[in-house]
C-alpha cells in the first residue's frame, strides 16, 4: 500500500475559509454541449462562475470570407443548430439588404412560417432539456415527440430534417412540395392542445415550481447592461421583440403578442418561452390562412439559380446558371447589420462588402454569447443546484457561443 | 427597395438623435458620418469613444441603452488598417446606430466601454482575441475562442485561411 506524504494532506483549519475550485463540463450533461464552467465553491454556494469557451470554436468567421455569397448559407446553418432556419434568414435578409433586392411575397411568408415552426423546436428542445435537468423526465419524451413532427416538416420542404438551408438569397430553395400545407396545419390545430399537456406536468407541479421560482434572478438594470438578449430580458420585465419593433420578412403583417414577465427568475422566462409557443403557432396559423399566390424566388437572374426545367430549354438559363456558380455574383459595396429575433434573442448578422463576390467580413451577434455573460451574475451566491436552473433558463446553445 | 446613394452630407443627417446628440457635445468626436440602406454610420475619433459611448447611453431624449454588439474590420493593407464597429440600439425608442472607430496598425489600442456597458466584456475579448486589438481598461483581457498559446490572430487578413500558419 501507498504512503502519501503527510503534507499531501490538507487539514481544514478551524475559522479559515476554504474555496474548492470545482469543474462542471466541458463533458457534463446539464451544460447543453461543450461548456465548460469552472465553480468556486464555498460548500455548496458558489463564490465566483466563470465560463470557459472556445471548444466548438470553428472559425466559421473566416470561412465565410473564403467563399461565394450564396455558399455561406450552409455554414450560417450550423451555427445555431436548434434554430437552422433563424440563422438562414437573418444572414440572407443582409445580403439582400446589400443587394436591394425585392422578395416575393409567398417566399416573405414561407419563411415567417418556417421562422416559427424553427422557434418551436428550439423552445421544445429547451423545455424538455430544462425539464429533465430539474427532474422532470417525461415532458423531454413529450416535447421531443412534438419536435419531430417539425422536423419531419422540415425534411419534406427542404430533404434535411435539421441543416435545413432552405432560404437562399433571393428566396427559397425549392417550392413546398403537395400536401405540404395540410400537414402544417394538422399539426398547428393539434399543438395547442400540447402545450397545455406541457404545461399541465411543469406549470402547477410543486416540485418543478421550488426549483424555478425566485431563482437566479436578474434585475432589469442589469440585464440591460449586461447584454441579455431575447426571453431572458423579457423575463426581466424589458418589452422587446424585434419581430415586432423592427419588423423583418412581412413579420408587420401578423398579430401577435409579446410575453413579457416582471420577476426576473427562472420562472418567469419559463413563463415567457411557453407564451411564446403559442404566440408562434398564432402566427403559423395566420400565415397558413393568408398564404399567398406567385413565385418562391425573386426575378434576379444574376442572383437566384435558374429553374431546372429552364436551363434545358434557355441558352440564358444555361449561362446564368454557369455564371452564378462558377463565379458566383457581386454585390455592391457597403455594410449591412440585420438582426432577427431569433429563439434566444437577437441574432444580428454584420455583412461587409467590397463589391466583390465574396463577403469582405461576416460577423454573427450571437445570441447565446451575450446570454452567457449574465450566468455568472445570476449564479453567484446561489447554490450549486440552482446553476443547473439557470443554465437551462438562458437556453445556451454552445454552436451558436463558440462559432 | 431599390439602393439609393448613401448619404455622408452631416448637415442632412442632423435630425438622427444619435447624430444631433453627438454634435451638441462635441462637434470634433465626430470625424464623418454616413446613412446607407437605411442604417447609420458615424466615425467617432478613437480616443473619445468611451466617452461618445457614455453620452449616447445617457442621452434623455433617446437613450442608446443597448449595446448589442462589437466586432472589428480588419482592412489589410490600407491604412488605418482597424475599424472596431459597434452596433447600440435605444429600446425605448427602437433607434439603432453604428459607430466605428478607426485604428492604425502600428499601435491597434482603444478604450475599452466595459465601463458604460457590462456587456461589452466577451464581445471585447473576441476581438482581442481574433484581430489583435487591445483594449485598455478592460477588466479581463484575455483569449476566448482560441486557445491560451495560439499565435497570430485569425481573423487578420494575412492570417490564412487554410494551410500552415
Amino acid at each position: 500500500m501507498t504512503q502519501y506524504p503527510a503534507s499531501a494532506v490538507v487539514e481544514p483549519v478551524a475559522g479559515e475559509e476554504k474555496t474548492l475550485i470545482l469543474n462542471m463540463g466541458p463533458q457534463h450533461p446539464s451544460t447543453h454541449g461543450v461548456l465548460r464552467l469552472v465553480l468556486e465553491i464555498d460548500g455548496e454556494t458558489i463564490v465566483r462562475l466563470t465560463p470557459e469557451i472556445g471548444f466548438l470554436h470553428t472559425g466559421i468567421e473566416k470561412t465565410c470570407e473564403a467563399k461565394f455569397y450564396q455558399q455561406v448559407v450552409p455554414l450560417t446553418d450550423r451555427i445555431d443548430y436548434l434554430c437552422p432556419m433563424t440563422n438562414n434568414l437573418a444572414y440572407c435578409l443582409a445580403v439582400e439588404k446589400l443587394l436591394g433586392l425585392e422578395i416575393p411575397p409567398k417566399a416573405q411568408w414561407m419563411r415567417v412560417m418556417m421562422n416559427e415552426l424553427t422557434r418551436i423546436n428550439s423552445h421544445l428542445v429547451w423545455l424538455g432539456t430544462h425539464a429533465m435537468d430539474l427532474g422532470a423526465m417525461t415532458v423531454f419524451l413529450y416535447c421531443f415527440r412534438e419536435r419531430e413532427d417539425i422536423l419531419r416538416l422540415f425534411e419534406m420542404v427542404s430533404g434535411q430534417r435539421m441543416m435545413t438551408s432552405y432560404f437562399r438569397i433571393g428566396g427559397l430553395a425549392l417550392e413546398p412540395p403537395l400536401g405540404f400545407f395540410e400537414k402544417v396545419k394538422s399539426f398547428a390545430d393539434r399543438f395547442p392542445g400540447n402545450v397545455d399537456e406541457y404545461e399541465g406536468l411543469l406549470t402547477g407541479n410543486p416540485i418543478f415550481l421550488m426549483r424555478v421560482k425566485g431563482v437566479a434572478y436578474l434585475s432589469t438594470e442589469d440585464a440591460i447592461a449586461m447584454g441579455a438578449t431575447g426571453p431572458t430580458l423579457r423575463g426581466s420585465g424589458v418589452d422587446i421583440d424585434l419581430r415586432r419593433d423592427a419588423p423583418y420578412s412581412g413579420y408587420e403583417n401578423f398579430k401577435f403578442k409579446v410575453p413579457v414577465s416582471t420577476e426576473g427568475d427562472v420562472w418567469a422566462r419559463y413563463v415567457c418561452r411557453v407564451q411564446e409557443l403559442r404566440e408562434s403557432i398564432g402566427i403559423v396559423q395566420q400565415a397558413l390562412a393568408g398564404m399567398p399566390e406567385g413565385p418562391t424566388k425573386a426575378d434576379a437572374p444574376k442572383v437566384v439559380l435558374p429553374d431546372r426545367e429552364k436551363m434545358k430549354t434557355q441558352m440564358e438559363a444555361l449561362i446564368y446558371h454557369f455564371k452564378i456558380i462558377t463565379e458566383g455574383f457581386t454585390v455592391p459595396a457597403g455594410e449591412v447589420y440585420q438582426a432577427v429575433e431569433s429563439p434566444r434573442g437577437e441574432m444580428g448578422y454584420y455583412v461587409v462588402s467590397d463589391g466583390t463576390a465574396k463577403p469582405y467580413r461576416v460577423h454573427m451577434r450571437a445570441p447565446s454569447y451575450a446570454n452567457l455573460q449574465v450566468l455568472a451574475k445570476m449564479c453567484e451566491g446561489r447554490l450549486i443546484a440552482d446553476v443547473i436552473a439557470a443554465i437551462g433558463s438562458i437556453d445556451v446553445v454552445v454552436g451558436d457561443i463558440d462559432r | 427597395m431599390a439602393l439609393t446613394p448613401a448619404i455622408t452630407d452631416i448637415e442632412q443627417l442632423k435630425s438622427h438623435p444619435a447624430l444631433a446628440r453627438l454634435l451638441e457635445w462635441n462637434t470634433g468626436a465626430l470625424q464623418a458620418a454616413k446613412f446607407d440602406r437605411e442604417e447609420l454610420t458615424l466615425w467617432i475619433e478613437k480616443g473619445l469613444i468611451r466617452e461618445a459611448c457614455a453620452i449616447l447611453r445617457d442621452n434623455p431624449s433617446c437613450p442608446f441603452n443597448y449595446l448589442c454588439d462589437v466586432t472589428a474590420v480588419d482592412w489589410y493593407p490600407s491604412q488605418p488598417r482597424f475599424e472596431v464597429v459597434y452596433h447600440l440600439l435605444s429600446i425605448p425608442k427602437k433607434e439603432r446606430v453604428r459607430l466605428k472607430a478607426r485604428l492604425n496598425d502600428q499601435s491597434p489600442v482603444i478604450e475599452s466601454v466595459t465601463s458604460v456597458w457590462p456587456a461589452a466584456n466577451y464581445f471585447e475579448r473576441e476581438v482581442f482575441d481574433l484581430f489583435g486589438v487591445r483594449f485598455t481598461g478592460h477588466p479581463h483581457l484575455e483569449r476566448i475562442m482560441m486557445p491560451d498559446n495560439w499565435e497570430g490572430h485569425p481573423l487578420r487578413k494575412d492570417y490564412p485561411v487554410e494551410g500552415y500558419r
